[in-house]
């Protein structure tokens, strides 16, 4: 696992398309799990249960498309397309981000009757941060320079994040029996879609062979070790096996919930792509 | 003006940096915020590389072409070009002493030097220098900000994020 050569550039990488294939696949992960996260947390803007936490889903919403934004970039030095496009103009089946990033916040719709649900906001948000965490600590060591580099400084501002949903966290484990009970149904909700997170699709191999990234198992075990601390500090039961949602979103497979949150994302950008903001 | 010695460039071009300011905080400026990391001239083309204080600021293009329009007038000036890189990393410990006051009398409190994220640090009202404050939000109207509540002066504030 340690002869791996580094590669310092765009230019670089561009030599050996087979590394190329292997860290496109890799960065759209990342970016897209991000972009529609930052979108569903935006989604909470004027519902959330106070206006501090309308800033702060708002503001992490802004880091995160940051952080996506950056990778479509990379991605735009490696070939792939303008970032712009790629953020809005793939087809929902180009998008590579897990299922449990596109589930819908609650049932009805933004503008009609959102009964939007807070405790799987804070159930699914706190252990996507501690998957992104260690994802980012894996993604430091990766043989591609700039997204090592990129990583560290995305790891400075997810720290901000991650202290923000754990402390709901703990507020609603440790609140009434109403509250636990709600964030109990939504971890309930949120473990049988889990699983998939680290998944690294179908590129899996070439992705760890290139030392891109460490591999799906011990980035699990990883994970699995961090949340079972948070669960146990918190008093909350270990739930056992996770399960995968039916769709595999990193190879491409997607809910109709993704292209609805693409749509509307994309509604602006789409009516003229060559305007100028 | 002659400005055949390309150091002699180099020096006007970060005294002119030096009015370039923070849009969203416009009593700093981009050197006094560390975000400057390198200025240099060659054959009338100047190139300045930015570190970004956090990645999704939406600030760093209006950065961008206000550099672009403080650099370009000068004398024997071709192109200007700006990059945004990420390493060395931007922290908060780039502030300079200078930055640091100006931010104050603001009423933006900077964290200490050598705080890391989620370091805990004692902060201060900018107003009446009370340490009776407490963190109302980690986040803020800006990515880079808390807001905070003095206690005894009753005032609002706010402190950079260390990071
Ligand atoms: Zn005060």
């Amino acid at each position: 696992m340690s002869e791996h050569s580094y590669v310092e550039t765009a230019e670089e990488a561009r030599r050996n398309p087979e590394y190329v294939r292997a860290l496109q696949e890799l960065l759209f992960q990342a970016a897209d799990d991000d972009y529609i996260l930052a979108y569903r947390g935006a989604e909470w803007l004027g519902l959330a249960p106070h206006i501090e936490e309308d800033v702060a889903f708002s503001s992490m919403s802004q880091d995160m498309m940051g952080h996506a934004a950056m990778l479509y970039e990379m991605l735009e030095e490696l070939g792939a397309g303008k970032a712009d496009d790629l953020a809005h103009m793939r087809s929902p089946d180009a998008f590579r981000n897990a299922i449990i990033i596109e589930r819908p916040n609650g049932t009805g719709d933004y503008a009609d009757q959102p009964h939007y649900d807070w405790a799987y906001a804070i159930a699914r948000y706190s252990l996507y941060g501690v998957f992104k965490q260690i994802r980012l600590e894996a993604l430091a060591y990766s043989t591609y320079v700039p997204l090592a580099q990129a990583a560290g400084k995305m790891q400075r501002e997810h720290h901000y994040h991650v202290r923000y949903w754990h402390m709901w966290f703990k507020r609603l484990a440790s609140s009434t029996d109403d509250a636990r009970a709600r964030l109990n149904a939504a971890l309930e909700q949120v473990w049988s879609d889990i699983g998939e997170l680290f998944l690294l699709g179908r590129a899996s191999a070439s992705i760890v062979g290139f030392g891109l990234i460490a591999g799906e198992d011990d980035i699990s075990q990883r994970w699995m070790n961090a949340t079972r601390n948070m669960f146990a500090s918190n008093g909350i039961d270990w739930p056992g096996d996770w399960g995968v949602p039916v769709q595999k979103g990193r190879e491409g497979q997607h809910t109709d919930d993704l292209a609805q949150a693409v749509s509307t994302l994309s509604e602006v950008y789409r009516l003229d792509p060559a305007a100028s903001w | 003006m002659v400005h055949d010695t390309p150091v002699l460039q180099e020096e006007l071009i970060w005294q002119l940096l030096q009015e370039v300011k923070d849009p969203e905080i416009p009593v700093i400026s981009m050197i006094e915020m560390g975000m400057i990391h390198k200025a240099t001239a060659e054959n009338g083309v100047v190139a300045v590389e930015v570190l970004p204080t956090f990645v999704g600021c939406p600030a760093l293009d209006i950065m961008k072409n206000s550099i672009n329009e403080k650099l370009r007038p000068v004398a024997g000036v071709r192109e200007v070009q700006v990059s945004f890189v990420l390493q060395p990393a931007w922290t908060s410990d780039r502030i300079s002493d200078e930055g640091r006051e100006k931010l104050r009398s603001f009423g933006i409190v900077p964290p200490p030097r050598g705080c890391q994220p989620g370091d805990p640090w004692e902060v201060r009202c900018p107003y009446c220098d009370s340490p009776y404050t407490r963190l109302d939000n980690l986040f803020g109207p800006a990515a880079c900000r808390s807001i905070l509540y003095c206690k005894q002066c009753k005032n609002p504030f706010e402190a950079l994020k260390s990071i």
